[in-house]
């Protein structure tokens, strides 16, 4: 259990820094110091078990189906990685402490601090290809926050936006290559993955899965050619730049490619590809560090130079130069940790890092100036520092490698001739600094020593250079081993770790290198005034027109679809659907079925004949919308009357109460809307829709044809066979409705009251434009309310509740039921509205429609929930026989109070569309009372 | 029987797609409409065309398929509902925006706009 917390302490230490915000700000940095520091606890008390070789695994399941869990696992390479993001995530912590200005949101810096520490760790820990996805896009998205902290700079945004996107498209390319890993080996579990590296390699698709993780690698370790982005990240905070883009972050796809190791090495392809990439960035990284004026811009380049310089060392495909690889990941990180901190001090003490500004600062910082003296000459390479001990193993495995065959020699070569630039660039930042006159007078600030706490992170860093500079197997041989044998996965090839080999090659390549550096150096201002006459291409603009010229040529493709014309929509919609209709169409053979046909009777086609009369009607008379409106309700009229004569009552019922709603509700929305339509459509227009429309009602009603001439397999003879016995009814319909299929219902009826509230908030706000005469120009008629339409309806009233209740209770034995008795009442209601108008109903029918549809889903939902008290599943219904003197033997269902629930969803929900669509024109609008 | 009842789902398709094609909102609104009933009348008979066998049990020898009608009686109700927020969204979009084009503006403002 110990393993999980590791990740988990960080994660819950996010919202730390944000819950102690108003404390002052030193507490802010020990609250959020507190949950890191025990994960870092916690991963020292792992490392005997780890150090002997075990490897630590704890996981849940999560998505076992697709082969998700949630797992992490620890062994000596992830601990490594561990103990450099926790340890130095420490130190980054007091370092920001000092560094943050009073004007800069602490809290939230240190919040996405640790969002990305459990991002980090998340990823070595993790122990499933896909989690270890999830947190590596993490760390692109909290390092995007963190670059770009001071959002107010626009070169903070522009430099954010494009570490995500390099790093963000790399993530995706790497999806891609787990996800083809997965597929070949059968799961995503890194252990079993790690265990079947011949499977992989001898897959067909072994070159595009290493090409595709090689990619996510490469953009998030900043490799040629997408090492642009990490000169530009420099505009974070430096805190960050320390942390994230020379310690942790870039890391990750270093640390990727030696987790995948196993697996993906070994073979011609991942030679060339890593080293030759490796190889490219370490003289590119290393070349232009030396000409950058920004001190920050310097350590950037040489971060990618030195980054190169491993991926390098992990292409060599040789078990020696891998545990080269892991020796300088950790040397890399420490002293260029402390040297970003150092110029981080020297920027907040003296307002610049501009290197032809800052010069001769040793007088007034002479403390600093030894401990980046110190880390810079390690990054040199001088002998006595952990540098140079990488560094000599570096040189030893090029030696040692063939695969380029004659051409072989070029590799040390050039190691050498990148080694030589980085003594330069590192002669440079030590003596332009420090040393080279004095300062330039028009400094932003007075150079003075730092605040004392805020040099400590530095003096660990340049103590632990020194430490394992000078007693190498002592401090870090046992880790080395771990970390080394882990990440190849086998055992360890013999390697001393000592200071002194004798006179060797290595040793002679160093020493060419040093004094090459150092002439380089001191003959700078040739070398400058050479590199001055060309351009510096600025990767922000190329990236900022890439991005552009993209973003317009998608703006360019999306105008030429879309033209924000809804007609074209729908008819593109249309087309689409009528095509994948009609396809299958062709493969039918006969259109006819073998299911005997009914006979046609007079009744039914005259029916028909009305219907398309009707039909046609609407379509021609469209333009005069009263007319299309009157022969509309005619087609819904022979609709019903379709439905009764195919043998559905209930739906004939429900059809015919739903046809007088709709109707009354379109009259009532044409009252507001033009009376006709302009004539406005082209006559191609015309011709096109006409196509179309024919075509798919052609394909329709072949498709229907074709279907109930076919003979019927159904599963409908079960609710045949237990309508009566398990739910009590001789309605099947009904039974299906509120019994078989409850849960259903109650969803359709959610749906039901959620239209209606939507409704009624579209009205709510509606600013009314009522025409005070129709489109002839004649005066809307003054006698709101006939005498006679008062008297009938009245009278109606009491008949027609008295109806929808027999139709209610009738509901389960005979059609009928609670959709269609709603309606009825609806109408009933409805019809006193237009008798009487608003004002009479207000003072006699008090009932909040909102209330009712609530209480309706209320009802059906607890009927369901009733069951659960009895121990059965949702919605079982009960039903028994009962007798009562006078009235005779009756039955009682469960079924009824949720036909009930549906009765009063159906009035609530109808009537508040209607009613309060019917008060527009009165002083009860809503829309007044709201606004009022 | 069949061909004249299929004749007539393919005849309201037809008129409801015209409808739906139009510009302005009423009668897209009669459109969807008809379309609703070409859909409800197309989910019942895949139960199949039965006269004088409405699924309540001891009225009749042969039973129609009672599911067909069960979907579709809830999806009348739920298409009245959907209809009516259609016609008020109509409505609000005509007092909002002044015009009862189905694009909110009328295809002469476009005219305009691209001179």
């Amino acid at each position: 259990m110990g393993l999980l917390w590791i990740p988990l302490l960080p994660m819950l230490g996010t919202l730390v820094p944000l819950l102690v915000a108003r404390y002052s700000r030193s507490r802010i940095a020990v609250y959020t110091a507190l949950l890191p520091a025990i994960a870092l606890f916690l991963l020292f008390i792992q490392a005997p078990a780890v150090f002997s070789g075990e490897v630590i695994k704890t996981s849940f399941e999560w998505i076992p189906l697709a082969g998700l869990e949630v797992a992490f696992r620890l062994d000596g390479l992830a601990w490594l990685f561990a103990l450099l993001i926790l340890g130095i995530g420490q130190l980054i912590i007091l370092y920001a402490r000092y560094y943050l200005s009073k004007e800069d949101n602490m809290p939230l810096f240190y919040s996405y601090l640790i969002l990305f520490m459990t991002a980090m760790l998340g990823i070595v820990l993790s122990g499933n290809l896909i989690q270890l996805w999830f947190f590596w896009e993490l760390t692109s998205i909290s390092s995007f926050l963190l670059i770009g902290f001071w959002s107010h700079k626009s070169e903070a945004r522009k430099g954010a936006r494009m570490a995500l996107t390099v790093t963000g498209g790399g993530g995706l390319a790497l999806l891609a290559g787990l996800l083809l890993i997965g597929d070949i080996v059968g799961s995503y579990d890194l252990s079993t993955v790690l265990a079947s590296g011949d499977l992989i390699r001898e897959h067909a698709a072994y070159p595009i899965a290493l090409v595709l993780v090689l990619l996510g690698a490469f953009t998030k370790s900043a490799q040629f050619p997408f090492h642009f982005w990490l000169p530009h990240a420099m505009s974070a905070p430096t805190p960050v730049s320390a942390y994230l883009h020379s310690a942790t972050m870039v890391k990750a796809g270093i640390f990727l490619m030696a987790r995948l190791y196993p697996v993906m090495s070994g073979t011609e392809l991942w030679f060339l590809i890593v080293s030759m990439t490796g190889l490219a960035t370490l003289l590119l990284g290393a070349y232009v560090a030396l000409f950058k004026h920004d001190i920050k811009g310097l350590l950037a380049y040489s971060t990618v130079s030195h980054l190169g310089l491993i991926t390098l060392l992990l292409g060599m495909n040789t078990q020696l130069s891998t545990v080269a690889a892991i020796f300088h990941i950790m040397n890399h990180a420490v002293f260029k940790a402390s040297l970003f901190m150092a110029a981080g001090i020297i920027d907040h003490e003296t307002g610049t890092r501009d290197m032809r500004q800052l010069n001769g600062l040793w007088k007034y910082m002479p403390y600093t100036a030894t401990l980046a003296m110190v880390a810079a000459a390690s990054m040199a390479g001088v002998p006595l520092l952990n540098g140079f001990l990488s560094k000599e193993m570096f040189f030893a495995e090029t030696l040692h490698q063939a695969t380029l065959g004659s051409l072989s020699w070029m590799v040390p070569v050039l190691a050498t001739l990148g080694t030589l630039f980085s003594v330069a660039y590192s002669a440079r930042f030590i003596h332009d600094v420090f040393f080279n006159g004095e300062p330039a007078t028009e400094l932003p600030k007075i150079p003075h020593e730092p605040p004392r706490f805020m040099r400590v992170p530095i003096e660990v860093l340049v103590a632990i250079c020194l430490l394992v500079g000078i007693f190498p197997s002592f401090f870090v041989g046992p880790l080395l081993a771990a970390a080394s044998s882990a990440a190849l996965g086998s055992e360890l090839p013999e390697y001393s770790l000592a200071i002194w080999h004798g006179f060797n090659l290595p040793l002679l390549m160093s020493f060419l290198a040093m004094l090459g550096g150092l002439i380089i150096y001191y003959n700078r201002k040739y070398l400058f005034r050479f590199q001055a006459q060309f351009p510096e291409p600025d990767a922000k603009l190329v990236f900022e027109g890439l991005v552009q010229s993209f973003v317009g040529n998608c703006t360019r493709l999306m105008h030429s679809l879309e033209n924000n014309s809804l007609q074209r929509y729908v008819y593109l919609l249309i087309f689409l659907a009528m095509l994948l209709l009609a396809g299958p169409m062709i493969d039918l053979n006969a259109t006819a079925g073998h299911k005997s046909q009914l006979p046609l009777d007079g009744l039914t086609l005259i029916g028909a004949i009305i219907l398309t009369i009707a039909a046609v009607a609407t379509v021609l008379f469209n333009r005069k919308r009263m007319v299309s409106l009157i022969s509309l309700s005619v087609v819904g009229l022979i609709v019903s009357l379709a439905f009764a004569r195919f043998s559905a009552p209930d739906l004939a019922l429900t059809q015919l109460s739903v046809e007088v709603v709709t109707m009354i509700l379109m009259l009532l929305a044409l009252f507001f809307l033009p009376q006709n339509t302009p004539k406005e459509s082209h006559p191609r227009r015309l011709v096109r829709d006409l196509g179309l429309a024919g075509i798919i009602g052609g394909v329709i009603g072949t498709i229907n044809y074709a279907m109930i001439t076919r003979p019927l397999d159904s599963i409908s003879w079960y609710y045949l066979e237990n309508s009566q016995t398990g739910g009590g009814g001789t309605n099947v319909v009904n039974v299906i409705l509120v019994d078989f299929r409850g849960l259903d219902t109650l969803g359709e009826i959610s749906v039901l009251g959620i239209a209606a509230l939507g409704i009624y908030k579209l009205i709510v706000r509606m600013r009314l434009y009522m025409p005070s005469s129709d489109q002839t120009g004649r005066p809307w008629a003054k006698g709101r309310h006939p005498m006679m339409l008062s008297v009938v309806s009245q009278s109606l009233l009491p008949l027609a509740l008295l109806v929808s209740t027999y139709i209610f209770l009738r509901g389960h034995n005979m059609p009928g039921g609670g959709f269609i008795a709603g309606l009825i009442t609806s109408v009933a209601i409805v019809q006193q509205y237009i008798a009487h108008g608003v004002d009479w109903i207000k003072d006699r029918l008090r009932i909040n429609y909102q209330w009712l549809v609530a209480s309706g889903i209320l009802i059906a939902a607890l009927t369901g929930v009733g069951s659960w008290l009895f121990g059965r599943p949702f919605l079982t219904s009960w039903y028994d026989h009962f007798s009562l003197p006078l009235i005779g033997e009756f039955e009682l269902a469960s079924a009824m109070l949720f036909d009930l629930g549906v009765y009063l969803t159906v009035v609530g929900a109808t009537l508040m569309i209607l009613a309060n669509l019917g008060k527009l024109t009165t002083s009860h609008s809503p829309a007044i009372k709201e606004n009022s | 029987m069949e061909a004249i009842f299929s004749f007539s789902i393919g005849l309201l398709t037809a008129a409801g797609v015209f409808l739906t094609l139009r510009g302005r909102t009423f009668p897209v609104a009669v459109g969807i409409t008809l379309l609703s009933y070409a859909v409800n009348l197309f989910l019942f008979s895949s139960g199949r065309l039965t006269i004088n066998g409405a699924a309540v049990l001891g009225t009749s020898e042969v039973y129609t398929d009672p599911v067909p009608q069960a979907l579709v009686l809830t999806a009348i109700v739920i298409g009245f509902a959907m209809t009516a927020f259609l016609l008020i969204l109509a409505m609000r979009s005509r007092a909002d925006l002044g015009n009862d084009h189905v694009d909110g503006r009328l295809p002469v403002e476009l005219e305009e706009k691209k001179k």
